[in-house]
């Protein structure tokens, strides 16, 4: 096997990485492929919630960087998916604790043995966020339609760049098509023609997210939810299919017009 | 002031074009490294440098940076003054 490795990341806080991450994990497990996802935040583990799957953790990153326990047994099972697996943060250790070439050695054991390893990058431009970089094939970057969160992304895509991993492609979440249509929010179209990097998916606010957090189990797996067909589309992406658009606002066609400008752009 | 009138004519700008200027200012900013403030400098001292060779239209001139996907170009748009009339 040669897995892919794809690090998920934002600059700012609170964007959704942890999120994306989980429902990605599980949308690429429920298509037929096996999956690693590693929480790489360090101190602040949160994406064994997010999946419901903090009571199984015995080991975690930092024990299988420094030896005390096998890889495999870092690597817990997802209750739903027997493809798909998790590998934990430490909490109670620091960044310094993992160094940008314990990521790369730890990628390539794991690219043997499965098709996708996701991780879920610390938000910083710091110690963390070089840690989840270092092994990346490819970067996705997250943003809100929101003046903070589109700054940063554009210096974690600048810094993306640098490090010749780029060009990051862009997900742009928590988008509310009410506010974009009112002129309160940035629109998709407004964000990428900022950022200028290829966009790969668009995640509408949607409660369900919220909601199905709270249970421990992705939104994905939710499928009444609009933000759940709408990681399912980006992973489908990701893997090389081309999706169409969402239509997130029925009225105006606003998202059609937007795959219109994306794909007539270039 | 500009946007009481903008009110009056119902031309009120959005919120969400707002962010969309103001973001593409402070992008520029971020990504040449560069303060507005040092962008002034910049541009006076190059006004300086080139008047010391040719006259320029000061009042014309114009000197930005311009932003094509992620690059960022130095535009000058400087009108030369046509030299005292000939005898």
């Amino acid at each position: 096997m040669n897995g892919k490795v794809v690090t998920v990341t934002s600059g700012k806080g609170g964007v959704g990485k942890t999120t994306t991450t989980a429902n990605l994990g599980i949308a690429l497990a429920s298509l037929g492929h096996q999956v690693v996802c590693i929480d790489s935040d360090i101190g602040l583990r949160n994406l064994d919630v997010v999946m419901g799957l903090e009571n199984r953790i015995v080991y975690d990153l930092v024990d299988a960087v420094e030896g005390r326990c096998r890889l495999t047994q870092a690597m817990i099972r997802d209750k739903r998916f027997q493809t798909l697996f998790l590998i934990p943060a430490a909490q109670t250790r620091d960044k310094t604790a993992i160094a940008p070439s314990d990521m790369v050695r730890i990628c390539d054991i794991l690219r043997g043995e499965v098709d996708w390893i996701i991780i879920d990058s610390p938000a910083g431009i710091e110690r963390g966020f070089r840690n989840a970089l270092a092994p990346a094939d490819e970067v996705l970057v997250i943003t809100n339609p929101e003046v903070a969160a589109v700054r940063d992304a554009d210096r974690i895509i600048g810094l993306v760049e640098a490090e010749e991993k780029g060009p990051a492609k862009l997900i742009i979440n928590r988008i509310n098509p009410a506010m974009v249509k009112h002129g309160d929010m940035l629109s998709a179209e407004d964000v990428v023609e900022l950022l200028a990097v290829p966009l790969i998916g668009i995640v509408p606010e949607d409660e369900a997210v919220l909601i199905s957090t709270n249970h421990g189990r992705p939104v994905v797996l939710d499928e009444k939810s609009e933000a759940g067909h709408a990681f399912m589309n980006l992973a489908k992406r990701l893997r090389g299919e081309e999706v169409p658009w969402m239509e997130l606002d029925h009225k105006d066609g606003f998202f059609n017009r937007l795959g219109k400008f994306i794909s007539g752009g270039d | 002031m500009a946007s009481l009138f903008e009110n009056l004519l119902g031309k009120k700008t959005s919120s969400a074009d707002r962010a969309k200027e103001r973001l593409h200012l402070v992008l520029i900013h971020d990504r040449t490294d560069l303060s507005p403030e040092d962008l002034q400098s910049m541009k006076d001292r190059l006004i300086q440098v080139i008047s010391e060779y040719v006259k320029i239209d000061a009042d014309e001139t114009e000197i930005q940076i311009e932003t094509d996907g992620r690059e960022q170009t130095l535009i000058a748009n400087i009108p030369l003054r046509s030299p005292r009339p000939r005898r």
